[in-house]
């Protein structure tokens, strides 16, 4: 028994890679398990890209992307499994769409120079690229959609959020415990308090905190949930007739699966977002005739154009920009990881440029540098409307209150090079 | 015919009383050990030490430590997981306490600690038997990763909670940390996995182990003999926890690197090392060892061959996979419910007869 | 004064919630009290009959990606839709089937084993059915829904508001499922007592050798209980998946049910529904009082604590058969 399993391993490990000198982009997705609805959207917007990509223009540069998909099921020994079997096929970038992956991964992928990609999710202090040199999280990290959200409060009141309340539901787990030290330092600054209220995961059973957040009445909800929770609290708060504009979801509990099983009680609902919604960019034109109608669309194309297809998408976009920028600073068309970190250091995504893709106002402009590699942290809100059934964009890309925001990078950016023997590199 | 222990004289009761009575199982023993530390290092790379051999090395020591209490002594637990992190928290605790002092001594001691809590949630046993035990240890389960995930003391403040092993070294090479090589990795792995396999083979055939038996095999008769049910079920609690702390500590620290509790350290945690006993032969030593190469290595072969050779898509492929992992656990549990510890020993047997078959 | 109120709404809350728990926990008992089986696949159960309850209703193509992906095709439904009513009789047939296919396959080759044994196959089973749920219905998250209100009670609202000042929530899904539960439960024991299968139901429970010598097929009413064990999971899976949708967490709700056997007893229908009536109103009035104090979430592990608290001072759970041990 012991022999033969090695041996077959071994032999099926050995066929699986794929063909060297191509760019690969592996996809560590996940498909099954609790948050495999989620994952399975994602997964094929960022695949589709690559597909257009490479029907349409026969690659970027000229080279072919790959796209090996490993399934993880948000299971962080499986996330070192797929990290392991691929890496060594020439991967030059992941995006393991998993916060739990994503803090294994960082000083993985800095001995092994990867390029870590982790929009809008991943460790918020690897915004600070002098101490994490092979980590992006642009365009937006937890903090900044929790600035994002609370300026969107100021200005719903006037600028002055002084004596309200604002309760946070968050996921019990270090995704939900990321926004808790933001809110505070901007609730002293603006003078709202914050009730803290953890649901436990998988959180299927909701009801203590929505009859406490019924009892005091907090003037707004945030919430940073995922999986089965954010169905539930949403359920929960049309329950208890909680004036849906008044609640906020971070981009993670902001897809249409969140909102649908509430069905028309979810209308007005908001949440955060750094993409755009729904299928009226150009870009889908040629996503038709090149992915869709040749039957090559990932699944079969039956989640294009919702939220989290469009995320999994930007993804795609965001790192095709950043090979491009690799190539052409290199001089080469087959790049390295080095060279794709610089290229990422380089990033420029302006809107023009988006329009260009056919993606006009998709995401936030981006810029990064050696210092700064979380981009602007720019995002805006989209609420949604349960006749039409789809999101709207309700405002412009906001910028979050850096004031703050930095000087807490700062803080746990350090404590992390402290902890981890790292002296900052200059830049 | 070369199988046999005819010809194989024993002079002493010593000798008659080896784990190995067999010449043949005694060299094939030594073989083993022979390919484990003397070559498998020097060809080992990162693929087969992450994916593959260090996770297998890892929950053999668990599933050793659940044997132990689960196999050898009858109380069956569903705590493993809570267990396992608290010899991860308590491992990043002492690393970062006190850096200088070896990790292999932390190591230890986060054992004893998981020890110590194991005595604690292993006391309502003496009251509790059967499913209602194994469903009241899924309190320890519960509550220890709540602990875990609410004291910011035992994530040192950080701001989300993640723990991250920093760099410790033995005799100058890294075994936990980023820059930890495969080979470090799977030797530590390797030396702790073999010692304590000794250790609980040995202990398991003393008069402790003994102890053991007689309460799994009737507690009341066990008593009347003698046998101290509060003593006995305490330390197979103590031993077993022990074992299982040393295994979350190399997870965490080793294997792992940074860990989140509910995540890692969840429930499934738990029922994984159930299989590994239940697939591999409950109270057996080689049967905690086949059933975590069983559960570590079929999820990975199954990967490998739906997707890298047969081409499925990856969900496909995955939802299938679910399917034939519950497919072939049931059909082993049908076909040889006492695992794959038992099939060893007929195929031995069979063998010492061979070829007569009479 | 205030605090008394909230504490009130709390508790009538807690006991709704334990009911959702106690109808996952029915499904254990009854299995476990006919074959001594602890089937840690009816969570699944629950999400398998809901699934394919949502999947009738639509009119979707079974295995439909398997049968793209082989066959190059895109097909996804019939292009019908069907009454709830219909959907779920079909579902309850599908259940009966699948229950029919366990025993055959699985059960009748595993007599006699140590109950760990069994227990674990029913693991391995719960994988297998997660994975086939999955194939044959995709795993996208789907919305249910048969016609069952949800939403605060706009009448009890208004008469506590008249008698204490402050309107108590309580969902009308949480209404619904407490009648639901009453007639299932009054249903299940009038089967028991009043029908012939019932009694050779009762029966195989008390002895199953006994049973078997006054000609009773223990197969039969294996398959029987199943079929029963599966419909309670069909209706314990509507419950939860009106509330949540229907995806894969919805088979995790077998770990709230696990509290409540231990507290009530795992042979004792009652003892389901009174051990998750303590355990909704212990876990709500824990958070209400203590959770605040200690950073609330504690309600995973409140009911746990409480039911190996309560354990330790009697070993069989509530209403669970005296353990008398023999040497």
């Amino acid at each position: 028994m012991k022999l033969t399993f090695p041996a077959l391993v071994a032999a099926a490990v050995m066929a699986a890679g794929p063909v060297l000198a191509d760019l690969v982009v592996p996809n560590l997705s996940y498909r099954t398990g609790p948050y495999g609805a989620n994952g399975t959207q994602y997964a094929d917007g960022f695949n589709d890209y690559f597909t257009l990509l490479n029907e349409r223009d026969g690659g970027i540069g000229g080279q072919i992307v790959q796209v090996p998909e490993c399934e993880t099921a948000y299971n962080t020994e499986k996330g070192v499994e797929c990290y392991e079997a691929t890496k060594d096929t020439g991967a030059l970038i992941y995006n393991p769409l998993s916060t739990g992956i994503t803090y294994q991964l960082i000083p993985k992928v800095a001995v092994d120079k990867k390029v870590l990609y982790t929009p809008g999710y991943g460790r918020t202090s690897a915004k600070n690229g002098r101490v994490f040199e092979w980590v992006f999280n642009a365009p937006a990290n937890y903090w900044d959609g929790a600035s994002v959200a609370v300026k969107y409060l100021l200005d719903q009141n006037e600028g002055s959020l002084e004596g309200k309340t604002i309760a946070l539901v968050y996921h019990n787990s270090a995704y939900g415990k990321e926004p808790i030290r933001t809110l505070q330092e901007l609730g002293e600054k603006h003078g709202f308090s914050l009730t803290e209220l953890p649901v436990e995961a998988p959180g299927q059973e909701q009801k203590s905190q929505w009859l406490q957040i019924r009892r005091e009445q907090p003037d707004y909800v945030i919430m940073y949930g995922w999986g089965v929770m954010n169905q539930v609290a949403i359920q929960e708060a049309a329950n208890i007739r909680f004036p849906m504009e008044n609640f906020i979801g971070i981009w993670w509990a902001g897809s249409e699966i969140d909102v649908q099983p509430a069905g028309a009680a979810a209308d007005g609902y908001k949440s955060l977002t750094f993409n755009g919604v729904g299928m009226d960019y150009p870009l889908y034109d040629d996503l038709q005739t090149h992915v869709i109608d040749p039957g090559k669309a990932s699944q079969g194309g039956q989640h294009v154009g919702s939220a989290v297809y469009s995320r999994g998408m930007y993804a795609a976009v965001v790192i095709a920009e950043a090979i491009r920028t690799a190539q052409e600073m290199a001089g080469t068309a087959e790049i390295t990881p080095e060279q794709l970190r610089d290229g990422f250091e380089n990033l420029s995504i302006t809107p023009e440029r988006l329009e260009e893709i056919g993606l006009p106002d998709f995401g936030p402009e981006i810029a990064m540098s050696c210092e700064n590699h979380g981009g602007s942290g720019m995002a805006r809100l989209q609420q949604w409307d349960a006749t039409a059934g789809q999101w709207t964009l309700i405002t412009e890309f906001t910028e979050p209150d850096q004031e703050v925001l930095s000087a807490l990078i700062e803080e746990d950016s350090a404590a992390y090079a402290a902890e981890a023997g790292i002296t900052p590199r200059d830049c | 015919m070369i199988y046999r222990e005819a010809g194989d004289f024993k002079t002493s009761y010593r000798a008659d009383g080896q784990t190995f009575p067999i010449r043949l199982d005694r060299w094939g023993y030594y073989a083993v050990l022979a390919v484990a530390f003397g070559i498998i290092p020097f060809v080992i790379n990162d693929y087969w030490a992450n994916a593959v051999l260090v996770p297998f090395l890892i929950y053999a020591i668990a599933a050793l430590g659940l044997n132990i209490l689960t196999g050898y002594a009858g109380q069956v637990s569903l705590g493993t997981g809570g267990f396992m992190a608290v010899g991860a928290y308590a491992v990043y605790k002492l690393m970062t306490s006190f850096p200088d002092v070896s990790i292999l001594i932390h190591i230890l001691l986060a054992g004893g600690i998981t020890a110590g809590v194991g005595v604690l949630f292993g006391l309502p046993s003496l009251r509790i038997k059967g499913f209602y035990l194994a469903v009241a240890t899924l309190a320890a389960q519960f509550f220890l990763v709540w602990l875990f995930n609410k004291v910011p003391w035992f994530y040192n403040y950080s701001a989300s909670g993640q723990i991250t092993a920093p760099t410790r070294e033995v005799l100058g090479f890294a075994v936990t940390g980023p820059a930890t090589s495969a080979p470090a990795k799977y030797l530590v792995c390797l030396v702790l996995a073999f010692l304590l396999a000794w250790v609980a083979r040995n202990l398991t055939r003393g008069s402790i182990g003994r102890k053991w038996m007689a309460i799994r095999d009737m507690d009341i008769a066990a008593e009347i003999i003698g046998v101290d049910p509060l003593r006995a079920k305490l330390s197979a609690f103590a031993v077993s926890s022990f074992f299982i702390g040393i295994a979350g500590a190399l997870l965490f620290a080793v294997y792992l690197g940074a860990a989140e509790v509910g995540e890692a350290f969840g429930i499934n945690k738990s029922f994984l090392v159930l299989f590994m006993i239940i697939i591999g032969g409950l109270g057996s030593i080689f049967g905690s060892f086949a059933g975590a190469a069983f559960m570590v290595l079929l999820p990975v072969l199954l990967k490998n061959v739906l997707v890298g050779n047969l081409g499925w898509p990856t969900d496909l492929a995955a939802h299938i996979e679910l399917m034939i992992v519950g497919a072939l656990i049931v059909t082993f549990l049908i076909v040889e419910p006492h695992g794959l510890a038992r099939l060893w020993r007929l195929t031995k047997e069979k063998l010492r007869l061979w070829p007569f078959p009479h | 004064m205030d605090q008394f109120v909230f504490a009130a709404e709390v508790v009538l809350n807690g006991l709704m919630t334990g009911v959702m728990y106690a109808l996952v926990a029915l499904g254990f008992v009854l299995i476990f009290k006919a074959s001594g089986v602890f089937n840690y696949a009816q969570g699944v159960l629950a999400l398998f009959a809901a699934m394919t309850l949502v999947s009738i209703q639509n009119g979707q193509v079974p295995f439909a990606h398997l049968i793209n992906a082989a066959l190059g095709t895109q097909i996804h439904h019939f292009g019908w839709t069907v009454p709830a009513a219909l959907a779920i009789a079909l579902t309850a047939l599908v259940m009966v089937g699948l229950a029919f296919l366990i025993e055959k396959l699985v059960l009748q080759h595993l007599v006699g084993q140590e109950p760990i044994i069994l227990f674990m196959a029913t693991i391995g089973l719960a994988y297998f059915l997660e994975g086939l749920g999955d194939v044959m219905w995709g795993a996208d998250i789907k919305t249910l829904d048969v016609g069952l209100p949800q939403g605060i009670s706009d009448g009890i609202e208004a008469a506590t508001a008249q008698w204490f000042g402050y309107g108590f929530f309580i969902d009308r899904l949480d209404l619904w499922a407490t009648l639901i539960a009453v007639l299932l439960v009054a249903a299940l024991v009038a089967f028991a007592q009043y029908t012939k299968q019932g009694r050779a139901m009762r029966a195989v429970a008390d002895d199953h050798q006994a049973a078997l010598s006054v000609g009773i097929s223990l197969r039969f009413i294996w398959v029987m209980v199943w079929s029963i064990a599966g419909f309670v999971a069909l209706v314990a899976g509507i419950m939860w998946g009106t509330k949540s949708g229907v995806q894969f967490s919805l088979s995790l709700i077998a770990l709230k049910a696990l509290p409540v056997l231990m507290l009530g007893g795992f042979t004792s229908i009652p003892g389901a529904i009174v051990g998750g009536l303590i355990i909704g109103v212990g876990e709500k009035l824990f958070e209400f009082t203590i959770g605040p104090m200690v950073g609330g979430a504690t309600e995973t592990w409140f009911a746990y604590v409480l039911a190996l608290i309560f354990l330790v001072f009697r070993p069989q759970g509530l209403f669970g058969e005296r353990i008398i041990e023999r040497v």
